[in-house]
């Protein structure tokens, strides 16, 4: 068992910010096309984190053109560019299963943490791409989003 | 046909370079001690017999002590032969190590299954079982008919029956070399491998 573990310690990644079920986050993912690479926002609400050790995973879901999409990342996944933590959360399950259920307004919405201003957000800073990636025309929207946000 | 024996360790998720996820079987494979070289003239076939793993010196007996003694290695756990090796050079006394493969190879790994206790007809040999409707009782998981009535008299030989499952040797064809760590004398392998953890394994190529 130590001797897997050994393996995987070389590969478990601990460069993104602390984050829980329930908070809304943005995920940059690389995605590669062709012999181009560029990087890709998914914004949505973190549903839960299983696993352990290098099998880690989150699960995060969002709502669009109507349609709910989720996807899951493994923490250690190199294909992550960055975690950018936006709103905190008040939940009071590990899993938010129940989000599958709703629709409308209450499908994105989740109480917010109060007293912001007392929680360190973005205690550590997200991992910084090597090469100036491409940013296309969503990524800069969303982060004005973030900005306003954190404000 | 290459080879070398190992014991399974378990399994861990591996990123490779370009980010995917892999499932891996990781397996201590080596170093092991070429026992015994066989040749055409000799023994009429050509193996080459490789020890793996410590057994303590008492619990060898003297005849396999002394071919461990002339060796000067400590009595290996698992013998194995295996035919047809290219040997190479290969002495008796040298070391088969898990540098044999590179990334990427496609092997064959063989391994004593898990033991699965007395199991029925549905789990051991993959039977339908009853129908759940039309008025039937105790038929979910039932055989069925097992043979004819008064010609033969007799159930065939070879007629799948319930009884003792698991515990079989069990070879996986085709199984990719994800990574290999000459140091560690590992080898990470893509997919599952028959066998329990910490069970015995034998690697070939």
């Amino acid at each position: 068992m130590d001797k897997i573990k050994l393996i995987s310690a070389g590969q478990i990644r601990s460069d993104f910010p602390d984050f829980n079920t329930g908070d809304t986050i943005s995920v940059s993912v690389k995605v590669i096309e062709g012999d181009k690479e560029r990087i890709q926002q998914f914004k949505g609400i973190v549903m839960g984190i299983k696993g352990s050790g290098v099998s880690k995973t989150f699960r995060v879901r969002k709502i669009s053109n109507g349609v709910g999409v989720e996807r899951i990342f493994p923490f250690s996944s190199p294909k992550i560019a960055g975690i950018e933590v936006l709103k905190l959360g008040s939940v009071r399950r590990a899993k938010l299963y129940y989000l599958r259920n709703l629709t409308g307004k209450a499908a994105t919405k989740i109480k917010e943490k109060k007293k912001l201003s007392d929680l360190v957000i973005n205690k550590k800073e997200p991992a910084q791409v090597k090469s100036e990636p491409v940013v296309d025309q969503t990524t800069i929207t969303e982060e004005k989003v973030s900005e306003s946000v954190s404000a | 046909m290459l080879g070398i024996l190992g014991k399974k360790l378990g399994m861990t998720t591996y990123f490779t370079d370009n980010g995917d996820a892999v499932p891996c079987t990781v397996i201590e494979a080596g170093p092991c001690t070429v026992t015994q070289i066989k040749t055409k003239d000799k023994d009429g076939y050509e193996a080459i017999q490789l020890g793996f793993g410590v057994k303590k010196e008492k619990q060898v007996n003297k005849s396999q002590r002394k071919i461990y003694e002339k060796l000067s290695v400590s009595p290996a756990r698992y013998v194995k032969e295996i035919r047809n090796y290219p040997v190479n050079g290969l002495k008796e006394g040298d070391q088969v190590k898990v540098d044999i493969f590179k990334e990427g190879d496609k092997v064959k790994v063989s391994g004593i299954s898990k033991g699965k206790g007395f199991q029925g007809v549905v789990k051991r040999h993959g039977f339908a079982g009853g129908v759940r409707t039309h008025g039937q009782s105790d038929r979910l998981r039932a055989p069925g008919s097992i043979g004819a009535s008064s010609y033969p008299s007799r159930v065939f030989k070879g007629q799948r029956m319930a009884g003792r499952m698991g515990t079989d040797k069990i070879t996986v064809s085709n199984l990719k070399v994800v990574k290999i760590f000459p140091d560690t004398n590992l080898i990470l392998v893509k997919g599952a491998v028959p066998g329990a953890k910490s069970g015995f394994v034998e690697i070939f190529k």
